[in-house]
């Protein structure tokens, strides 16, 4: 059942990006509309389809990679969302969606069965590890985009060409206002994440911490991060800076995700390739 | 029967009838010509009224802007409307013809339809795409219908120039884009700073060209104006103008501290802001940005204060630049704008068209289906023990076979484009089948229900 909600909503994200893509060409309010609808549409799919399986597997469905991505995907549909009700950004969709499509068609094509958990992963804090990490980085990939567009946009603006790309971003300061939210909400969230992280890492291995790659490469994309947030309110780093290191912090974050599990081998790989 | 004649009268009106335009623009006459016949508000109505009593007009209406003097009308002797029009126009204004007659265009027909189309779409408007114009012409026709001296054909000539107006501005680009030096400026700012609200601006010198674009920035939401100017009570007197704040020219550096946006145009030789002084000032605003808009020639500001993080810097040629690229996609988009006024022009007339050949039509099928009801009658009268099913067949016999005889005929009259033509079939049709003028009661009848339901409605295309 629940891939079947799956399978529906990634389709839907994927007509979600045509939409998006249609409007960012052609500028009609109308499609801004449409896709944001089938956005929604999408996400409620894919939140049945979370839901479900979390009860035919009767645990949290982020024990593996299928269901890390999923898991992922939705979470940033979720906060292109609830952007979409604060901010009138509406060209976010055109750059948030196609990185959950992406997301969801690499989900699709790994295997996709329920097994029995692994007895490490049978913890109280494993879920809540996983929870916490993702949507930190969920909300580092908003930073992410914020900072794309923002380095596109300034150099329209700074090279004095305001033709078709600059009229389709938003203004410079909407953009470097929403990577700093995004930054500010995240950042604790990484940090917890990391910290149960920690705690389940006590419970399953005997210690808190134990060097593998992804716990370094975590460890690594927390300084990145709090080195932006520690420059932006301090010395009030702003605008191009803080949009680079948006973007090298979110590279490093998605290392860890992925990287880490596909290239280097250590305790946390166990959990992913079944 | 003072219905039926009234209804006569009408139609007689409509048909043969011409749209006609007389007048001058800006592209046809100087400013002096165009103040000169221009008509008052508070003389329009006077105006409409005289224009009413020319015998060769049906139905008029005047629109007078800067831009324009134009008179439309509806007429069925062009000729000496157009000449009873510029007549009046030269009585109307005591002055003579001879003046301002190489100035004056007349368009006849499609001509006018086109004409009308575009002006309303702004195609014709000095700044092309501006917007005011189709509420100047949404006036003309409001103050016509006031003194009610626009008809059935003005009327729907109206509703279909705002209709066309409304596709071209949703279906092209032609009001997109600002086109001012001073629009493009504020354009940037919102670029920058998203909405201007809780923006604060500093003017340096008090000159024209910075009021001006200020006065943009102003209407554009920016909250506060800051004047500096190397006369003092220069500044203040502008700073009173947008109840703004003066600050003496020596304090320019700590006023840079607070602004957002600053626009510089004094007469100064060398550099009045530099570099170094910037740098300095962007560490004590924590980097927040700023916009200097440089309109000064030569220029007050350092061209690598540009270079700086979070500083954008647009002088007066760069500004240009920008409006000049918006004005070339605008006249891209006027090319598609044509388009929908050809399609909507050519939709008109045929239209138009149809008002000639309707009546006939409508006379043909009545005179075809009273046959077809006698005759059934007579039929059934003979047979009364036939079945509902039966009679109901023998109905639908007799009215298709008084569709088929009628489809080529009225298709042919419907496609007709030729008007000596169609004339003819009219003619033939109504001597071989000896059609009585009285079916244009009902023609009248249906024309007055197909109004109210194809207008378009004035709000949305407003």
């Amino acid at each position: 059942m629940n891939i079947y909600f799956f399978k529906l909503a990634s389709f839907l994200y994927l007509f979600g990006t045509l939409a998006y893509l249609a409007y960012i060409i052609f500028l009609k309010e109308v499609l801004s509309k449409i896709a944001a609808t089938i956005v929604t549409v999408g996400f409620a799919s894919h939140t049945l389809a979370i839901l479900t399986r979390y009860v035919e597997a009767g645990h949290t469905p982020v024990t593996d990679l299928y269901e890390s991505l999923s898991f992922f995907a939705w979470m940033i549909i979720g906060i292109l969302l609830i952007v979409n009700l604060k901010y009138k950004v509406k060209v976010l969709g055109a750059f948030l969606t196609p990185i959950a499509l992406i997301l969801v068609l690499f989900a699709f094509a790994l295997p996709k069965g329920i097994f029995p958990l692994a007895p490490a992963l049978k913890s109280f804090w494993h879920p809540l590890h996983v929870i916490f990490a993702f949507l930190g980085n969920a909300l580092f990939t908003l930073t992410f985009c914020c900072g794309v567009m923002y380095l596109i946009q300034e150099h329209q603006l700074k090279s004095k060409r305001l033709g078709a790309i600059a009229k389709r971003l938003p203004p410079l300061n909407l953009l470097d206002d929403l990577g700093y939210q995004s930054l500010k909400f995240g950042f604790p969230l990484l940090t917890l994440g990391i910290i149960t992280g920690a705690v389940w890492a006590e419970y399953a291995w005997g210690s808190y911490w134990n060097w593998d790659p992804k716990e370094t490469w975590s460890l690594i994309t927390w300084l990145l991060y709090a080195a932006l947030l520690h420059q932006r309110l301090t010395v009030g780093w702003r605008g191009r800076k803080a949009a680079i290191m948006a973007i090298v912090g979110f590279l490093a974050a998605l290392f860890t995700f992925l990287g880490v599990n596909l290239l280097l081998p250590g305790l946390h790989t166990y959990a992913n390739w079944r | 029967m003072f219905w039926f004649n009234l209804s006569l009268n009408l139609i007689f009106c409509l048909i043969d009838m011409e749209l006609l335009v007389v007048g001058l623009n800006h592209k046809t006459a100087p400013i002096e010509i165009r103040e000169c016949l221009a008509f008052p508000e508070d003389k329009m109505e006077d105006a409409l009224d005289k224009v009413h009593t020319l015998p060769s007009l049906k139905e008029n209406m005047i629109v007078s802007t800067c831009n324009r003097v134009e008179v439309y009308a509806a007429t069925r002797e062009t000729e000496r409307a157009v000449r009873d029009l510029k007549e009046f126009l030269s009585q109307y204004h005591s002055i003579p013809l001879k003046e301002f007659e190489r100035s004056l265009y007349a368009h006849v027909g499609e001509e006018a339809v086109k004409h009308i189309f575009r002006v309303a779409s702004s195609l014709d408007s000095m700044v092309l795409g501006e917007p005011q114009i189709l509420g100047q012409i949404k006036e003309a026709y409001d103050f016509s219908q006031q003194v009610k001296t626009s008809g059935l054909i003005l009327h729907r000539l109206l509703h279909r120039a705002f209709h066309v107006a409304k596709r071209v501005r949703t279906e092209t680009k032609i009001v997109v884009g600002a086109i001012s030096v001073s629009s493009v400026a504020v354009e940037l700012a919102e670029k920058i700073f998203g909405a201007l609200e809780k923006k604060t601006v500093l003017l340096i010198g008090a000159g024209e060209m910075c009021e001006l674009a200020a006065r943009h920035l102003v209407s554009g939401g920016a909250e506060k104006i800051l004047v500096t100017n190397r006369t003092y009570d220069r500044a203040v007197s502008l700073a009173q103008e947008f109840k703004g704040e003066a600050i003496p020219f020596e304090d320019m550096g700590q006023g840079l501290k607070r602004v957002d946006i600053v626009i510089s145009a004094t007469d100064s030789p060398r550099y009045l802001i530099q570099h170094e002084q910037i740098t300095k000032v962007m560490k004590d605003r924590r980097q927040k940005p700023i916009f200097f808009i440089d309109i000064a020639d030569p220029r007050d500001i350092e061209p690598k204060v540009g270079d700086i993080e979070n500083v954008y810097l647009y002088n007066i040629d760069d500004l240009q630049k920008v409006a000049n690229e918006n004005i070339k996609d605008r006249e891209k988009e006027a090319q598609k704008a044509e388009a929908i006024v050809q399609e909507e022009m050519v939709k008109f007339v045929s239209w138009y068209r149809s008002l000639d050949v309707t009546p006939t039509i409508v006379a043909l099928r009545k005179k075809f289906e009273e046959i077809r009801k006698k005759e059934l009658e007579k039929t059934l009268s003979l047979h009364p023990d036939l079945s509902d099913r039966e009679r109901k067949s023998l109905e639908a016999l007799t009215s298709a076979i008084i569709n088929k005889i009628l489809h080529t005929p009225i298709t042919l009259l419907k496609q007709t484009n030729e008007e000596g033509m169609a004339d003819l079939y009219l003619d033939s049709l109504h001597a071989l089948f000896g059609l009585s003028e009285k079916s244009l009661e009902i023609f009248l009848e249906k024309l007055e229900e197909g109004k109210e339901k194809e207008e378009p409605n004035l709000e949305d295309a407003l």
